[in-house]
């Protein structure tokens, strides 16, 4: 789930519309030489990371602990460290009554680490930063299909911007299309990471991370014309390398998602 | 105009340094007036594979500092007419290579020689940034395994970004790769990746291919750069290579399994 846009410099250049912008492949803040009058004790980088989303069915501590302990006890530590984000909207009016820094301290000792609350409302604002949690506008698969009916309307009035990238893209690199499509004539190497808005047109083997609708358009496709990469993602939905099959990698592919599942479909 | 050549690879230990020597010495036995800048302080290596190591007095950082000048620093090779070795400091750290420092000593080296070669260190900090950051082209320097492939694909990356030739808007300065440590007998049996694997995952003009060899570390030991083992695969490799980054048309070698003895007969492989 799209929690931070990514910072290219170059991508942020007020741009006419209509126009295919070509990239200079410069991405983030760097140490580099020409850079050493910027502060060297600081360096600001925008990351896509996953969250998970602990939604609570129940506001009672007893209950969770219970329930935390058991999902927790499978000895996989698969929970262990992953950055979490509580939804309390499923509780409605028992929320009122949650104590969100003992809640914040339980899952903190069965080693989950909370980095905040999905915004759910004025009132669990104010508590949770009393609280010392953030709160986070994440948008969850649930809430993208809305999205998408809203944003159909614009993208019919508006010509789609479109970044084009003739480059290879290589490790260590990100290259994301804001508003629009993505189109690459360049292989993306493995440890390279593309995002759009849109969607994702690699004319060239796709081995690193590609992930297209990252605002939430769960319309939006990744097209490549070979599939080996490490991960791809459609609006949040992700599927790894190891879930995608020798016969889905065949020849060129094109990746969409339908309902709750990502699919990937020889073209 | 001198042309000035970053050989590096992200990856340490795949033979940087082994390159920058057999490529520096080479270019000095074509005729070209060439420097060889250890830019690894720290960590100083070159001087051994060139087999100076006795003679230095000073060092690249000093000239950097003001505490020499270049002509007292530079060590001239006694093999090969017109070949010069800048060692690095082995009691300073990176954080002493500054911009400004680097490109006066390179605008200086420019001034009496050809080509100037600089030895990155490994890994994408400091060094290595400022290794890269004034080149006009780079040998990128990577065995055939797919850790080192992939640190080679992030300095390629680099190296379209953050030269002064990409922040002038130049674009990217031509990279060419060098396979080092290959062994043709391995890659059949699936030990290591092909030279059409890496160069497909690259996506870079390959500039030679280098066998795995006793040779090398025998001059290495030897303090002699290997590409003066003109009887050894990996020193005639080298030749090739310099030859082709000088603009020759050669033809790669090494490539395949050589029939050896006996049992190559028998068996016809």
């Amino acid at each position: 789930m799209p929690l931070n846009r990514q910072d290219a410099r170059a991508l942020d250049d007020p741009q006419p519309r209509h126009q295919l912008r070509t990239h200079p492949l410069e991405f983030r803040p760097m140490s580099a030489p020409a850079a050493a009058a910027r502060p060297a004790a600081l360096q600001f980088k925008g990351r896509m990371i996953t969250v998970t989303v602990l939604r609570l069915l129940d506001a009672s501590p007893e209950v969770l602990s219970r329930e935390l302990d058991a999902c927790l006890s499978d000895g996989s530590g698969l929970l262990a460290g992953l950055p979490t984000v509580l939804d309390l909207e499923a509780l409605g009016e028992a929320a009122g009554g949650l104590d969100l820094a003992a809640l914040a301290t339980l899952l903190r000792e069965r080693g989950v680490t909370l980095i905040g609350l999905r915004d759910s409302g004025e009132a669990i604002r104010a508590r949770a930063s009393a609280a010392g949690l953030a709160v986070l506008n994440v948008d969850g698969g649930r809430a993208a299909p809305r999205r998408e009916a809203e944003a159909a309307a614009p993208m019919a009035a508006e010509p789609v911007r479109s970044l084009l990238v003739t480059q290879p893209v290589r490790s260590g690199q990100q290259v994301y299309a804001r508003g629009g499509d993505l189109i690459l004539t360049a292989p993306v190497s493995a440890g390279a990471e593309v995002m759009a808005d849109g969607n994702i047109h690699v004319y060239a083997p796709l081995r690193g991370r590609a992930m297209a609708g990252v605002l939430g358009d769960t319309g939006a496709r990744i097209f490549c014309q070979r599939l080996d990469c490490e991960l791809v993602a459609v609006a949040g939905h992700y599927r790894l390398s190891e879930q995608i099959s020798d016969a889905e990698r065949e020849g060129p592919v094109q990746i969409r998602l339908e309902g709750e599942s990502l699919l990937i479909e020889p073209m | 105009m001198a042309k000035i050549v970053v050989v590096t690879s992200g990856k340490g230990g795949v033979g940087k340094t082994t390159t920058s020597a057999a490529i520096s010495t080479g270019l000095a036995q074509a005729g070209h007036r060439t420097a060889v800048v250890d830019f690894d302080v720290g960590l100083r290596n070159l001087d051994l594979i060139m087999g100076v190591e006795r003679r230095v007095v000073y060092d690249f950082v000093n000239v950097i500092n003001g505490d020499a000048n270049l002509k007292q620093a530079l060590i001239k090779d006694k093999r090969v007419e017109g070949l010069y070795v800048l060692p690095a400091s082995q009691t300073r750290d990176k954080d002493a290579l500054t911009t400004e420092g680097v490109e006066k000593v390179l605008n200086e080296l420019a001034e009496e020689f050809d080509y100037i070669v600089c030895d990155s260190p490994a890994g994408i900090e400091r060094g290595a940034l400022m290794a890269a950051y004034f080149a006009d082209e780079a040998i990128v320097v990577t065995n055939p395994e797919v850790s080192s492939v992939r640190d080679s694909d992030r300095i390629l990356g680099i190296l379209a970004s953050k030269t002064r030739h990409a922040e002038q808007g130049k674009g990217s300065i031509p990279g060419r790769l060098l396979l080092t440590r290959y062994s043709p007998e391995r890659v059949v049996k699936g030990e290591m990746l092909s030279v059409e694997d890496v160069q497909e995952i690259l996506a870079v003009d390959l500039l030679g291919v280098i066998p795995e060899s006793q040779a090398v570390l025998n001059a290495s030991n030897a303090g002699t750069p290997v590409i003066m083992d003109e009887n050894s695969d990996a020193g005639q490799a080298y030749q090739d290579a310099v030859a082709r980054f000088l603009g020759e048309d050669r033809e790669h070698r090494f490539l395949t399994v050589q029939k050896k003895g006996l049992f190559g007969r028998l068996f016809g492989s």
